[in-house]
């Protein structure tokens, strides 16, 4: 199925996150700097497909989250979702949307109320946007939904402490699932689990999405396992996407120079091919958000920049399957 | 020539529920230029058993065995006597760089103060070798650093300045727990890449723990595979990545994505680590292996080599295991 025959769920146009910072010992009537988080960023999801995010802490991947749910507001531009513009929804309204669209966290145990049980925990979702479902109803569902993540069903008294971190996802998995929604963000949500566990909780996520036909955005500094569970990804640097593509075009060929320098920086379990590959290492230190460079946001460390790169900014460009942002693309690709 | 030969090494907590055996009769040893890689799952005793070494364990902490560096014992060494070795001779880095620096201090004088405690200089003279040293790790603007404080620096530029101070004595062994867990990729890239520098220029061995099995495979010769304390596979990193015989090593390098290559689901090992306070009667890897016997429930398999290179501890034919792989 191509691109354009799939039913188009979220269309993020252009979004903005800035944050204003006080600068230290300034003027009480100085003006606030601007932290540019997010800076333009366009993506699109399709239904039934995991869009992975990509870059390094402070790329803005989890702002853009947050931004797409409305845990935080947009600055400027657009979320539609199914046609509907979340930004411009008031939270009431907002609400309603939250049972399409939900979102797992980071840090397993953190992002899970201590003095609830596992059972009220996944059962609450359905509890506040669903109050007119009777109460053996909810508890069947709670109960199913734990099979479901692989949690055994009489464990539902107990409390988040009882769990190790593996379990732990599992019960926000299943928290985010008893909706039933059509869309979940995951924000790093292996990243704190060990690597045996780590697999289990890809494999479930992905097992889950086949079964309830789940479209995902999938956000992790991890390529090797953005790779195996996104359909299309997006690389981001600075709070602007530098590279958009599917997952097979955009790993096999990377063509923005940050995505290719953070491929190589991918050590790869494999003594032979780690000891003859070469790493393209990045000179210098990531620029501060809230000044970022001008022009094409990469190119202070950029290896092929020349001096238009300080002055345009780069569009994305490239055919629907594969997109990068950068200004000397073609003539990189032509080496 | 070896550097350190560790014996038997065994790590006991005391807790109100009972004694932990965190690590479980370790046997390893390391060469001058040589780089060990410690892998395994959280608790599974890669960090005891450094610490152990280093006199760092926990009050409820009870070490025996025995651990030798260049011939002298170092466990139970009294305080002044340890602090000879540590930082001089051994020095360690810590995994998270924001909390092992001391947030009240300059870095300069904290760089300073190790030269001038270990080595006897003057305040001057040690923050001159302080710039020195900051330089040879690669920050930028060394001189300027000095005055600046550790939260003004960036995740990256931290972990330079532990390694910084581990090197100010240069030491013949370093160990590094975990040191790049918390960084970017790109930033781990450099990191690894300035800790291959200095195995090559001034010989040292490190002693390199991670979960990261691709961190392994870039920077270690030898491979330590660890759970629930106790080793379960060790040889040399070629051997551990291309032929695994134990059921646990082969699980673990299946269980990892790989950007090199492409696969739909990827096998995992089932179930969770082992609490500690409770381990299975046997192999404590039994509930998780697809390779069970019966006599994996009743007797913990002892060490054993394979070659000689190679030390394992698992009840299953090792020639099965190759063949399957």
């Amino acid at each position: 199925m191509t691109i354009a025959e799939k039913e188009l769920l979220l269309d993020v146009q252009d979004l903005k996150v800035h944050f204003q910072i006080k600068k230290e010992n300034a003027w009480p009537w100085t003006k606030p700097a601007d932290l540019k988080a997010v800076n333009g960023v366009d993506l699109q999801l399709y239904a039934g497909e995991t869009l992975g995010v990509v870059g390094e802490s402070g790329c803005g991947k989890s702002t853009l989250a947050r931004a797409i749910i409305g845990l935080i507001k947009a600055t400027e531009g657009n979320v539609l979702w199914l046609g509907k513009d979340l930004t411009e929804l008031d939270d009431k309204a907002l609400r309603a949307t939250r049972s399409d669209i939900q979102m797992i966290f980071q840090d397993p145990l953190a992002s899970l109320n201590p003095r609830m049980t596992i059972g009220d925990i996944i059962a609450e979702p359905l509890r506040t946007l669903r109050p007119d479902i009777p109460k053996q109803e909810v508890s069947d569902r709670v109960q199913a939904m734990m099979m479901k993540v692989g949690l055994l069903p009489n464990l539902v008294n107990r409390y988040p402490h009882e769990f190790s971190g593996g379990q732990c996802q599992r019960i926000g998995i299943a928290r985010a699932l008893i909706l039933e929604p059509k869309l979940i963000i995951c924000d790093e949500p292996v990243s704190a689990l060990d690597v045996s566990i780590q697999a289990q909780v890809v494999n479930l996520l992905k097992q889950l999405q086949r079964e309830m036909n789940l479209s995902l955005i999938f956000i992790a500094h991890d390529l090797s396992v953005v790779k195996h569970i996104s359909d299309r990804v997006v690389v981001m640097y600075l709070g602007n996407a530098v590279e958009v593509g599917s997952a097979e075009a955009l790993f096999a060929n990377p063509q923005h120079p940050y995505t290719q320098a953070l491929m190589s920086a991918v050590p790869i379990p494999d003594p032979n091919v780690e000891k003859s590959k070469e790493i393209q290492l990045l000179e210098g230190e990531l620029p501060s958000p809230i000044n970022p460079p001008s022009g094409c946001v990469f190119h202070t460390r950029c290896p092929h920049a020349d001096a238009g790169c300080a002055e345009e900014i780069p569009s994305l460009r490239g055919s629907m399957e594969h997109q990068s942002a950068c200004l000397r693309l073609e003539e990189l690709q032509a080496g | 020539m070896t550097l350190l030969n560790v014996k038997d090494l065994r790590v006991e907590f005391t807790t109100p529920e009972g004694a932990v055996t965190a690590v479980n009769d370790l046997n390893f040893s390391l060469n001058a230029g040589e780089t060990l890689g410690i892998v395994g799952e959280s608790g599974s005793g890669k960090t005891q058993t450094v610490c152990s070494m280093m006199g760092l364990l926990a009050k409820n902490g009870i070490v025996s065995g025995s651990a030798k560096f260049k011939g002298q014992e170092i466990l139970g060494l009294p305080e002044r006597e340890l602090n000879k070795i540590r930082a001089e001779k051994i020095a360690m880095i810590f995994q998270d760089p924001m909390t092992s620096l001391n947030p009240y201090m300059k870095v300069g004088n904290q760089l300073a103060e190790v030269l001038v405690k270990h080595k006897g200089m003057s305040k001057k003279e040690a923050l001159a070798e302080a710039v020195r040293m900051l330089d040879a790790v690669k920050i930028p603007e060394a001189q300027k650093r000095l005055n600046m404080y550790p939260h003004e620096f960036s995740g990256g530029m931290r972990q330079r300045v532990m390694i910084a101070m581990a090197l100010l004595c240069s030491p013949e062994l370093l160990i590094a727990d975990e040191p790049t867990t918390a960084l970017d990729v790109t930033v781990q890239a450099q990191i690894l890449a300035l800790l291959n520098e200095l195995k090559r220029d001034f010989n040292t061995a490190i002693i390199m723990i991670t979960h990261d099995l691709g961190v392994v495979a870039g920077a270690c010769d030898k491979v330590l595979v660890m759970y629930a304390g106790r080793t379960m596979e060790y040889g040399s990193a070629d051997d551990i990545f291309y032929r695994p015989t134990h059921p646990y090593s082969e699980g673990l390098l299946k269980a990892i994505p790989r950007l090199d290559s492409a696969g739909e689901e990827l096998p995992t090992i089932p179930g969770n680590p082992p609490n500690l306070l409770n381990l299975p009667s046997g192999c404590p890897f039994q509930e998780r292996c697809h390779r069970v016997q019966d006599r994996c429930r009743q007797e913990a398999p002892a060490l054993h080599n394979f070659d000689a290179e190679r030390l394992r501890a698992c009840h299953a034919d090792a020639n099965q295991i190759l063949e399957a792989s």
